[in-house]
């Protein structure tokens, strides 16, 4: 493990990996700042940039800086114009939104930066030893474990989409599968469902689907819908960074708590930030003392403390199925998995032992990372705050035109740019109706893994064999079924309790 | 019948052309001596068609929930034109309009174009604050790709030749 840290250490301090940690903060930032641009459109925006820089390590410590200044741009305009960019930063406007209306618009971005900033480094630390943990259990399984292992993430991500969703977020994910089908796989060597189109040939391209996923619905429904990017009301005024003793000493222990529960819903597949925060926040306001427990909603230092520690250190935990299985399990995991595998990087147990240099420098950067944002934004706000006042006039082309960028660069191919308008219009109808499309995205760049995983031991046992002959297969699909089977059977009694129909168990 | 339903009817057609695909016409071409392995190129695609089938089913036939309104903040498709679908509409025929001029007219003059008219779409009146930035930011563009990136893209119209 030592040995590990130094190449991590030698790997993200050069000066160039340097550079991509702070570009990529300021540029989450900046971006992450204008309402309604979440990290996940962000990322599949600079992932032609970080693709065709060619190293994989630079180009996954440019995309993790991108992640958390992302974050932390959501917080800062939850904080300041109670419009949360980002699911996962809406329990921060709880409180920051009252504190900013106080006029402590900079104490509370103090406030949101120590927590997130501890956040993300104990993330980082319990990372650095649950990552080789479980990456050495890993090194255990087989194709065929593999198999059940993907299956397993792929229905905890649909099994804790919420109730009413399972089936949709399942019908989602097999349609990433479906979709992940399309084109000429390594596997046979011959195409598959292009339906006799070219340029299906090769495939859809995982850029293009996830712009088509992220950002061009989150345009689409910035146009739409013109509250959404309000700018009106926030106090720009920001000063008097200090917060007192009295301050620190009261958010320190929820700081400590946060940081640890948000880690351990971060690993979870399909739960992360936005859940972390929201239990964070909940959990805070539980146990607070009554007289501080009035305080929540109305600019509660600790109520702000909390969903922000919560979240960076989820982000941080999100890395953990990522690095050592190869399994993400959120949308931005998943973007941040199809960047990997298009650098000819696999990422899994193997990850560890074959490139420790790409697992070590991407921990190390994250504390730098967390750092910069510190020291680098925290001074910086009051100027990159002025961002908010970019009229939606300017922004909203802009954006559509650094999608359509990013799928041409992607690959080089004009059709491709019709792709991604037809599938961001589909992505769009599937968001009005209320579908999930993180499991789409996860679904589609886990698909081809999951079949030749499927394959090979399909083709070693020589049949369905393998199901019988590996208990822990076996017993992991049986998980998988039971993760999905359970929220519906909870749903149903849920429905007939609620019909007053008795049920019999 | 309410939209989450109708995409479901829509996604349960797909899977049933993708299944009978995998099921009946695909092995149709297998090589002989591919017959003897335990997986074939089908074999995966048919799962996957009989489990996207069965899950468009539950949401087609699973009663449905006293819908408690859209989440707030998110977008009613019921009122949908009370929204500006006019816009949205328009900017999304720019971008096919841009996908199609790209090659032919070149990156800065379709980039301009695109830029300004969408943004003139959008209610922006300002022309000579807009096409300025919209210049340098094509311009600035074009170079970082083709510069920094190396990737190729054409800036002028073909019939200037091939520029660069």
């Amino acid at each position: 493990m030592l040995d590990g840290i130094l190449i991590g250490l030698s790997t993200a301090f050069s000066l160039s990996n340097l550079l991509m940690v702070i570009g990529g903060c300021l540029i989450g930032t900046f971006i992450g700042m204008l309402p309604g641009l979440g990290p996940m459109s962000i990322i599949s925006i600079m992932i032609p940039v970080a693709i065709s820089i060619g190293d994989p390590s630079a180009a996954l410590i440019l995309l993790a800086g991108v992640y958390y200044g992302a974050i932390f741009g959501g917080s800062t305009s939850s904080i300041l114009i109670n419009a949360p960019g980002v699911a996962s930063t809406v329990a921060t406007s709880f409180d920051g939104y009252p504190l900013a209306r106080q006029g402590k618009a900079g104490k509370a971005l103090t406030v949101a930066a120590i927590s997130s900033f501890c956040g993300g480094s104990i993330g980082a630390v319990l990372l650095m030893i649950f990552a080789p943990a479980l990456a050495s259990v890993a090194l255990l399984f087989h194709s065929a474990e593999y198999f059940a292992l993907m299956v397993v993430g792929l229905s905890a991500i649909a099994a804790f989409a919420g109730t009413g969703q399972v089936v949709k977020a399942l019908l989602m994910t097999v349609l990433g599968l479906i979709m992940a089908t399309v084109g000429e796989g390594a596997l046979f060597n011959m195409p598959r469902f292009t339906m006799g189109i070219m340029d299906l040939q090769s495939g859809f391209g995982f850029i293009t689907l996830a712009m088509a996923m992220f950002a061009l619905p989150e345009a689409l429904y910035l146009v739409l819908d013109p509250s959404r990017s309000k700018t009106e009301g926030g106090s720009s005024e920001i000063k008097d960074l200090r917060i007192t003793k009295a301050e620190a000493k009261s958010i320190a222990p929820v700081i400590g708590r946060q940081s640890i529960q948000g880690f351990l819903i971060g690993v979870l597949p399909g739960a992360g930030a936005t859940i972390a925060s929201f239990l964070g926040y909940a959990v805070e306001r539980n146990i607070a003392p009554k007289e501080e427990q009035d305080q929540f909603g109305k600019g509660s230092v600790k109520g702000l403390a909390a969903p922000e520690s919560a979240n960076n250190a989820a982000c941080t935990g999100s890395f953990v199925p990522l690095l050592t299985l190869g399994i993400p399990g959120s949308g931005t995991t998943a973007i941040l998995l199809g960047a990997l595998i298009a650098l000819n990087v696999s990422p899994g147990p193997r990850l560890m032992v074959d490139e420790p240099q790409i697992f070590w420098a991407v921990i190390i950067s994250m504390y730098v990372g967390n750092l910069i944002l510190l020291i680098l934004n925290l001074p910086l706000i009051p100027y990159i705050a002025k961002v908010l006042a970019v009229p939606r006039n300017y922004l909203i082309p802009f954006i559509f035109f650094f999608t359509l960028m990013g799928a041409y660069i992607g690959q080089n191919n004009a059709t491709e740019l019709l792709i991604l308008v037809g599938l961001g219009i589909c992505a769009t109808l599937l968001r009005f109706a209320d579908y999930p499309l993180a499991p789409l995205l996860i679904g589609f760049i886990l698909g081809s893994m999951l079949e030749d995983n499927f394959s090979r031991s399909m083709q070693i046992y020589d049949g369905f064999g393998f199901l019988m002959e590996r208990p822990m297969t076996i017993g992991l699909l049986g998980f998988a079924v039971l993760l999905v089977l359970l929220p519906a059977y909870r749903a149903r009694r849920a429905r007939l309790r609620q019909a007053g129909v008795a049920d019999g168990d | 019948m309410a939209l989450d339903r109708w995409i479901a009817l829509v996604i349960l057609m797909i899977s049933l052309v993708y299944g009978y695909t995998a099921f009946f016409t695909m092995d149709d071409g297998l090589p002989p001596f591919m017959k003897f392995n335990a997986i074939w190129p089908s074999t995966f695609p048919k799962g996957l068609s009989v489990l996207a089938i069965l899950c468009a089913l539950i949401i087609l036939v699973s009663p449905g929930k006293d819908t408690d309104g859209p989440k707030v903040g998110d977008i009613d498709y019921r009122r949908l034109l009370d929204y500006k679908i006019g816009q949205a509409a328009a900017l999304l025929g720019m971008m096919v309009l841009y996908a199609l001029l790209l090659r032919p007219a070149g990156f800065l003059i379709s980039t301009v174009g695109f830029l300004v008219i969408s943004s003139m779409i959008l209610g922006e009146r300002k022309l000579h604050i807009l096409i300025p930035i919209a210049m340098i930011a094509a311009g600035v563009v074009w170079y970082l790709v083709q510069g920094v990136l190396g990737i190729y893209l054409r800036p002028l119209p073909l019939f200037l030749g091939n520029g660069v």
